[in-house]
């Protein structure tokens, strides 16, 4: 199992910002380790973040992204109390959900 | 030919001075403060602070009881007051080797075994995240390291020497680069160690999360990395002489204030 994530959600105005970070090696598959031998690549393909529920963000990922990656961005008409859910899956078909509060 | 080519030089020389409308150092405090957000060392924090509380090793103890300083289980502000002297171990002694202490009295590890262990692997992922997790704790606090005991001085003493020790193929020591104030490397501001170098700066700074390689390094792995660039032997984990130096660095940085687990490049 994946460590879990931090997710920070501010609610400001008509908009909340969540802020994500994800624990991931997201290894991009070209890399060799020290006997030479390439390291299976191993990165975050799919993300989803769900508002009370509703899918409000998809994306798709690679191999670019950095290790140990940091998502932000905002939900309209998001209010203090509600519910933000995150969830990844690898290309290994590992998966990892979390849930934070709006505050 | 000839003129067209001094033309281009010359635009070279002078759009490359208008695109340095600001200097290289707020450039990169720029970057720091857009990375400030998401700084992934909050991952190792909470690790860390699972396995503090997490019954593990031989013995299936957790680090509850561990004496950092400021009493069993006393974590919060244990951070900016060590390296310190240590009653039960009769050393001076600093994070890391304190933990490896608990480690092996109250879990059962076994301390020389984890020190041999390369960094990034096995229990020294432990060491760094727990290293993590109990900075974090003190963060925003001041160093005021105890220099009440006649070992803490020597250390003092000792990491003083250490510092100005020149030696190894390029007749390096850590005081050639962090002797004076206002020096970088490429991109990295070099602090002045011998001195308080502010807030959150050098010895305040560690342990840090660094973005070129995606690690949580601690002290104990930045000083081994001081002495590899300087070409000299590696000095072995919580050493009496790494610990010395930050008995020194921490000592010199009494009153700046704490902003680990910071964020490094």
């Amino acid at each position: 199992m994946a460590d879990p994530m931090r997710i920070r959600a501010q609610a400001a105005g008509d908009k909340a910002t969540v802020r994500v970070l994800m624990a991931h090696e997201m290894e991009t598959g070209q890399r060799k380790d020290a006997a030479g031998k390439v390291i299976p690549a191993w990165y975050i393909q799919q993300v989803t973040a769900q508002h009370n529920g509703k899918t409000v963000l998809t994306a798709q990922w690679g191999p670019a992204v950095s290790k140990n990656p940091f998502l932000q961005f905002s939900i309209k008409g998001a209010k203090a109390g509600d519910k933000v859910g995150i969830a990844w899956v690898d290309n290994r078909g590992d998966q990892r959900s979390d849930e934070a509060t709006v505050s | 030919m000839k003129a067209l080519l001094i033309v281009i030089a010359l635009c070279v020389s002078a759009c490359g001075a208008l695109a340095q409308g600001k200097s290289t150092a707020d450039g990169i405090a720029e970057y720091r403060k857009m990375l400030e957000d998401g700084n992934p060392a909050e991952l190792f924090e909470a690790k860390g602070e699972g396995l503090w509380k997490q019954k593990r090793g031989p013995r299936n103890m957790s680090l509850e009881q561990c004496d950092l300083g400021k009493g069993p289980g006393q974590v919060r502000g244990a951070f900016v007051e060590l390296p310190r002297y240590f009653a039960d171990t009769r050393k001076v002694q600093d994070l890391e080797s304190r933990l490896l202490t608990c480690m092996e009295t109250l879990q059962g590890f076994d301390a020389g075994e984890i020190a041999k262990t390369p960094f990034g692997r096995g229990e020294q992922l432990t060491l760094e995240a727990l290293a993590a997790w109990i900075s974090a704790e003190s963060r925003g606090q001041r160093f005021n390291l105890p220099q009440g005991h006649a070992q803490e001085r020597m250390s003092y003493e000792l990491g003083k020497r250490a510092f100005f020790y020149r030696a190894g193929p390029h007749d390096f020591a850590c005081a050639s680069c962090h002797g004076e104030a206002g020096k970088r490397i490429r991109l990295q501001d070099l602090p002045k160690l011998t001195v308080n170098p502010g807030d959150g700066v050098g010895f305040a700074a560690w342990p840090a999360y660094r973005v070129s390689n995606g690690e949580m390094w601690s002290m104990q792995r930045r000083l081994n990395d001081c002495f590899r660039q300087q070409r000299f032997p590696y000095p072995g984990y919580a050493s009496d002489l790494t610990i010395a130096l930050g008995v020194y660095m921490g000592v010199n940085a009494k009153g700046a204030e704490s902003i680990a687990p910071a964020l490094k490049r």
